[in-house]
C-alpha cells in the first residue's frame, strides 16, 4: 500500500515541468471538487470559488488508503484552505497538505492553474 | 541516593510507583518493585472482562516500558521470602539479597477458602489472579468438551461473586451463586436491595441461593456436589471460591511486624508499621482494625506513603468512605455511607419498583437535614449526586424523598446545581481530584472531557465520574460565559435552531447567501451539512439542489463504505415485499455484483456499487417501481413492523399497513439526525418500536406512542407520549413532535438525546403537542404538511437529469474505473479488501 503513497508528492511551481490540461472548468462543481487521472496518478482538483483559487492533492486520503478525497467537502480551518476526506473527516490544508485534525502525514498538493476555460494541472515528471 | 524496595505490584504496589515518580524528590531516590506474578501489575477491579477476551494487555496498569522510562527497576516472577529488619535487607526465592533506606508492602491479599472438607477436590477455583482465570477456563473447556448441560457454583454471593457469576453464564456453563448469609453483598445491601438484585440476576439466567452453609464437598477426585446438610445438595461439576479475601501478612509476621489477630499488618493513619521504615498500603494493611478491600481507599493509602517517605505531610483520615458503584453483567448497584443505618442515627426512606426492578433508598439523619448513606439498585444514575451530598454533608431538600422521586410539580432539580459542591468534594475517588482541581484547569482553558483527563486524570480509572465531570465542564463554561451559545462551528456565531429562525425568517435560499449575510469565512464540513438538512427541511429540496454543501453521503445519495464503493438501499415501506420485487431486486444484484444483505430495518442493502454504477442500478430499480430508501440520509430510515393482526393470532391491530402508511408520510424528510418509527401490533412488541424514534404499540382500545427511544451505543426506550388513541391522532401526534425536534435540536442529535435535554422532559414535551402549551401546533401541523405533500423522490430526480447523472463519474476527463479497487470473496460474496492494521 506504501507503494501507492509514493507517487504522490508536494510540487512547487518553480519546479513544474510538465502542465497537464485536465478538463474544461465546468467539469468542477462551484466550491467543490473532481478526479483527474494523470498517468498513474489519481489527483483531487478542487473549484474554490469563493476565494476565486483552485487547488489539487493527491485524490488518496493517507488514513485508509481510499481514493475518495475529490469527494470531500471543502471549506476553511480559521483561514486554512481545507479539505475534509469523505470517510472520516480527517481534513487537510490545500496549501500545505498537512492534517489538520491528527497527526497523518501531510499529502501531496499540486500547482493548477486556469488558461482559456481549461484547467491544467503542474507536474515535475 | 536512597532506595525504596516496593513488594508487591498489584493495583495499589503501582499506584505508589505512578505517585512517587511523579514528585520533584523522586531523583534522590532509586525504587525496585518486586511482583510474585509473572505480568507487571493490572486491574484487578475488571478481572471479570478477562473471561469475556483472555486479553491481559487490556487490563495492564502500565507496559514494562513505563517502569523503565521512569527508573523504576520492576522485578517479576519473584517471590520476597524474608525480610531482616536489622540490617534493612530482604532476600527472594531465588537468594538475591537487596538493602533498602524504606520498605514498602504491598503484598495484597489471597482468596479466602473457608476450611469445608474437601475443598482440594480437582474442578475448585479461587478468582483472583489471571492465572486463576486461566486454570478456570481451561477446566470449563474440558467439562464442555465431555457435552451435556455442565454447572458451575460460586461460592460467595458477594460484588466479585456475582461478577464471576455472569462470566460463568458466558462460559456455557449454568451458573449458581451459593452465600452463606440470608443476602446477597450483605456488607452493602439491606435485604429488600438484594431481593431486586436477585430478582434482575435470575432473569439473567442465574441461580441464586441463600442462607446455604457448605457442609462437605461430594465428589471422587473431583467435584460432583456440595452437600448443605440435611439431604440438601447442589450438584455441580465446578466450584469458583469467592468468599472474601485475607490479608498477605506471612512476610510481615515473620520480621516481627505487628499483625492483627484477624491477620493484617496493623498501621497507623500514616502508613507505618511498627517498623518506622516500613509502610503496608492496600489490602494487607490493617488500620483502624479494617482491612479495606477497595481499590480507592488503597490509592489513598499509596499517596499518603508517598508524602511520608518524602516529608511532606499526609494521614489517612479518621473516617474512610467505603461507597461502591458497580455494574453487575449490566445491573447498577451502589451502596454509600451507612447504607444499612447500623449506627442508628438515621431513618430510611424507601422507594421500590418491582415493575422495573429499581431499588432505592435513602437514610436521612433524624433532624431531616443530612444524608447519612443510601442503596440503590436498577438505576444508579442519581449515584454521583448522591454521594457527593453524603460525602460533603450538603444540605439536602426540605422533603428528603426528593433525592430519589425527583421534585415533584415543583420547579427545577432537586439536587441544584454541580457548582454548589465545595472546591475540596471529590469528584473522582480512583485519583482523588477535587471538584475545585476539575473547576480550576476548566478556568485555566480546558475545555475537553479528554483534555481534563490528560490534566487530572480523572474519568481515567473507574470512569465512573465522567457524567459529573461533564456537568462540571459544562456549568462552569456556562458561568463563565462561554457556552451559553451552542455555536455550531467557526463560521457561524449561532446555535442550529437560531440558524433555522434566520432562514425561515429572512427567506435565504441559498448556503453561500447564509454565510455571506450571517457567516464569515468559507464554511467546513460542520456547518455545510447542518445548513444542507436546514434547507431540506424548510424547503424541503432534495439533497441534489447544493450538492458540495451535502454531507458525504447525501452529495451521492448513497452510503459510502470502507473503499470509498457504495451501497444501495431502495424502500421497503413497513419491510412489505413482494416476491416479485425480491426477485428484481436479487436480478439487479446479480447484474452488477454487488453484495447482499438483510438491514436491521428490515430491508435490503446491495453493496459494493462503484460511484459510476450508482445511476444505471437506480435506473433499473425505479423502472421496476421502487424508489429511495433514504438508508444516506439524515431523515426517516424505515418503519419497523411486526406481521401485526392480519396474520398473527396475538395482533390486536394491522401493524404492517400503519407502519406502511406512516412510513411514506414521513420519508425523504430532512432531520437534525436520522430517525426509525416502529409498529408493534400487540404488546410482545416484535418490532421492537421502544427502541425507535417514535413507535406505536397496539392496544385493547387504540395505540399507545411513544417517543425518544435509541438502540446503538445509548439504548434508550422511547417514553410513552400518550394512549389507546386512533390512527389518526397518533399521525397528528407524531407529526408536531418531528417537527418541534427538527426546529430545536441541535445538529447531529438524535431524538432521545434531545428529549434527554428537553427541559421538563416528556411531560414538557406532552404539553407541548398535545395540550399546544406553546400556542404552536397550527404552525408545526402546516409544516409538516408541506414537507409531506412537496416529497419526491431523490433518485428519480437524478436519473432524469443529465447533469446530475455526470457527478457520478470517477475521473473528469476519463471514462475508466478507479483501478484501486479490489474485492475478496467472501461466502460466495465479495468484500473489499482489508484494511491495513
Amino acid at each position: 500500500m506504501s507503494a501507492l503513497l509514493e507517487k504522490y508528492f508536494t510540487t512547487n511551481v518553480d519546479e513544474v515541468k510538465v502542465w497537464f490540461k485536465a478538463a474544461p472548468i465546468d467539469k468542477f462543481p462551484e466550491n467543490g471538487g473532481a478526479c483527474v487521472k494523470y498517468k498513474e496518478k489519481q489527483i483531487a482538483i478542487f473549484n474554490f470559488t469563493r476565494e476565486g483559487k483552485w487547488y489539487a492533492c493527491q485524490n488518496l486520503c493517507p488514513h485508509k488508503m481510499e481514493m475518495v478525497l475529490s469527494r470531500g467537502m471543502i471549506g476553511d480551518d480559521c483561514g486554512t484552505p481545507k479539505v475534509a476526506c469523505p470517510l472520516h473527516k480527517k481534513t487537510f490544508s490545500l496549501e500545505s497538505g498537512e492534517n489538520l485534525n491528527g497527526e497523518l502525514d501531510a499529502i501531496a498538493v499540486y500547482p493548477v492553474k486556469v488558461e482559456e476555460g481549461f484547467v491544467y494541472l503542474g507536474f515535475s515528471e | 541516593m536512597k532506595t525504596i524496595l516496593v513488594i508487591g505490584n498489584g493495583m495499589v504496589g503501582y499506584k505508589f510507583c505512578e505517585k512517587f515518580v511523579a514528585k520533584a524528590e523522586a531523583s534522590n531516590y532509586k525504587l525496585i518493585v518486586f511482583g510474585e506474578e509473572p505480568r507487571p501489575a493490572y486491574d484487578r477491579v475488571h478481572l471479570s472482562e478477562y473471561f469475556a477476551d483472555q486479553n491481559a494487555e487490556r487490563l495492564s496498569m502500565a507496559p514494562r516500558s513505563w517502569y523503565e522510562e521512569n527508573g523504576i527497576e520492576l522485578i517479576t516472577n519473584e517471590r520476597v521470602t524474608d525480610i531482616h529488619r536489622k540490617n534493612k535487607t530482604i532476600t527472594t526465592i531465588s537468594d538475591a539479597e537487596y538493602a533498602y533506606d524504606y520498605l514498602i508492602l504491598a503484598t495484597g491479599s489471597s482468596a479466602f477458602v473457608p476450611p469445608i472438607p474437601k475443598i482440594e477436590k480437582e474442578g475448585i477455583f479461587v478468582y483472583r489472579t489471571i492465572e486463576d482465570l486461566d486454570a478456570t477456563l481451561a477446566y470449563a473447556a474440558k467439562l464442555k468438551a465431555q457435552g451435556g448441560n455442565k454447572k458451575a457454583a460460586i461460592l460467595g454471593g458477594g460484588l466479585l461473586g456475582l461478577e464471576a457469576g455472569k462470566a460463568i453464564l458466558d462460559m456455557d456453563l449454568s451458573a449458581s451463586v451459593v452465600e452463606f448469609a440470608p443476602r446477597l453483598m450483605p456488607r452493602q445491601l439491606d435485604g429488600d436491595a438484594s431481593k431486586v438484585l436477585q430478582g434482575k440476576l435470575e432473569d439473567l439466567g442465574i441461580e441464586i441461593l441463600l442462607n446455604k452453609g457448605t457442609q462437605k464437598i461430594l465428589g471422587d477426585t473431583a467435584i460432583s456436589g456440595m452437600d448443605f446438610g440435611n439431604g440438601d445438595i447442589l450438584e455441580v461439576d465446578m466450584l469458583l471460591v469467592s468468599a472474601g479475601i485475607r490479608p498477605r501478612d506471612e512476610l510481615a509476621k515473620t520480621c516481627g511486624l505487628e499483625v492483627g489477630t484477624r491477620g493484617g499488618i496493623l498501621v497507623t493513619n500514616d502508613m507505618k508499621t511498627s517498623d518506622e521504615n516500613i509502610f503496608a498500603i492496600g489490602e494487607c494493611a490493617l488500620l483502624n482494625q479494617m482491612i479495606y478491600g477497595l481499590v480507592a481507599p488503597g490509592y489513598d493509602m499509596a499517596g499518603v506513603a508517598v508524602a511520608q517517605i518524602i516529608g511532606e505531610e499526609a494521614s489517612m483520615p479518621t473516617e474512610i468512605d467505603m461507597s461502591t458503584k458497580l455494574k453487575l453483567s449490566g445491573i447498577d448497584v451502589a451502596s454509600f455511607g451507612d447504607a444499612l443505618n447500623e449506627k442508628k442515627e438515621g431513618e430510611s426512606i424507601v422507594y421500590e419498583n418491582k415493575f422495573q426492578g429499581v431499588y432505592k433508598k435513602i437514610v436521612v439523619s433524624k433532624d431531616g437535614k443530612s444524608l447519612l448513606g443510601g442503596i440503590l439498585v436498577g438505576d444508579a444514575s442519581d449515584y454521583s449526586m448522591l454521594h457527593q451530598i453524603f460525602l460533603n454533608g450538603l444540605a439536602i431538600p426540605e422533603n428528603p424523598e426528593d433525592l430519589i422521586l425527583g421534585s415533584r410539580g415543583g420547579e427545577g432539580a432537586s439536587f441544584g446545581s454541580v457548582l454548589d459542591l465545595p472546591d475540596e468534594a471529590v469528584v473522582c475517588s480512583c485519583e482523588s481530584v477535587t471538584k475545585g482541581a476539575i473547576c480550576c484547569k476548566v478556568e485555566e482553558g480546558v475545555d475537553t472531557l479528554k483534555g481534563l483527563a490528560a490534566a487530572t486524570k480523572v474519568t481515567t480509572g473507574c470512569g465512573g465520574c465522567k457524567p459529573m465531570v461533564q456537568d462540571l465542564l459544562d456549568e462552569t463554561l456556562k458561568a463563565a460565559g462561554k457556552i451559553v451559545k451552542q455555536n455550531i462551528c467557526e463560521h457561524f456565531d449561532y446555535s442550529r435552531q437560531e440558524l433555522f429562525d434566520i432562514i425561515t425568517m429572512k427567506g435565504i435560499k441559498s448556503y453561500d447567501e447564509m454565510l455571506d449575510k450571517h457567516g464569515k469565512g468559507n464554511g467546513c464540513e460542520i456547518c455545510k451539512p447542518a445548513l444542507a438538512s436546514l434547507f431540506a427541511s424548510i424547503y424541503n429540496e432534495t439533497a441534489n439542489k447544493q450538492e458540495v454543501i451535502q454531507d458525504s453521503n447525501d452529495r451521492f445519495l448513497a452510503n459510502i463504505q470502507r473503499n470509498g464503493t457504495y451501497s444501495v438501499v431502495p424502500r421497503v415501506a413497513g419491510g412489505e415485499i413482494t416476491p416479485k420485487q425480491l426477485i428484481v431486486i436479487g436480478q439487479i444484484a446479480e447484474k452488477y455484483d454487488l453484495y447482499t444483505k438483510i438491514t436491521g430495518g428490515q430491508r435490503i442493502d446491495m453493496f459494493g456499487a462503484r460511484l459510476d454504477e450508482l445511476p444505471k442500478i437506480w435506473k433499473d430499480l425505479i423502472d421496476e417501481g421502487f424508489e429511495s430508501g433514504h438508508a444516506y440520509g439524515k431523515s426517516l430510515r424505515t418503519v419497523k413492523s411486526c406481521v401485526g393482526s392480519t396474520w398473527c393470532r396475538y395482533g390486536m391491530d394491522e401493524s404492517v399497513s400503519f407502519a406502511i402508511e406512516v412510513e411514506n408520510r414521513y420519508k425523504g424528510i430532512r432531520s437534525p439526525h436520522k430517525f426509525k418509527g416502529g409498529v408493534s401490533g400487540c404488546i410482545r412488541e416484535c418490532a421492537e418500536a421502544r427502541c425507535k424514534d417514535f413507535g406505536m404499540i397496539a392496544v385493547e382500545g387504540g395505540w399507545n406512542l411513544y417517543v425518544g427511544g435509541n438502540g446503538g451505543a445509548n439504548p434508550r426506550h422511547a417514553e410513552l407520549l400518550a394512549e389507546k388513541i386512533d390512527n389518526a391522532t397518533v399521525v397528528k401526534y407524531v407529526d408536531r413532535f418531528l417537527m418541534f425536534y427538527i426546529k430545536t435540536a441541535l445538529p447531529l442529535q438524535r431524538t432521545a438525546a434531545w428529549l434527554e435535554k428537553l427541559d421538563g422532559g416528556i411531560e414538557y414535551l406532552k404539553n407541548v403537542v398535545i395540550n399546544d402549551s406553546l400556542g404552536i401546533c397550527e404552525d408545526l401541523d402546516k409544516e409538516m404538511a408541506t414537507l409531506v405533500d412537496t416529497y419526491k423522490c431523490e433518485w428519480k430526480e437524478a436519473i432524469e437529469n443529465i447533469e446530475i447523472q455526470n457527478r457520478y463519474s470517477h475521473f473528469v476527463n476519463s471514462e475508466e474505473i478507479d483501478s484501486n479497487l479490489n474485492f475478496v470473496p467472501l461466502r460466495e460474496q465479495k468484500m473489499p479488501e482489508l484494511w491495513e492494521a
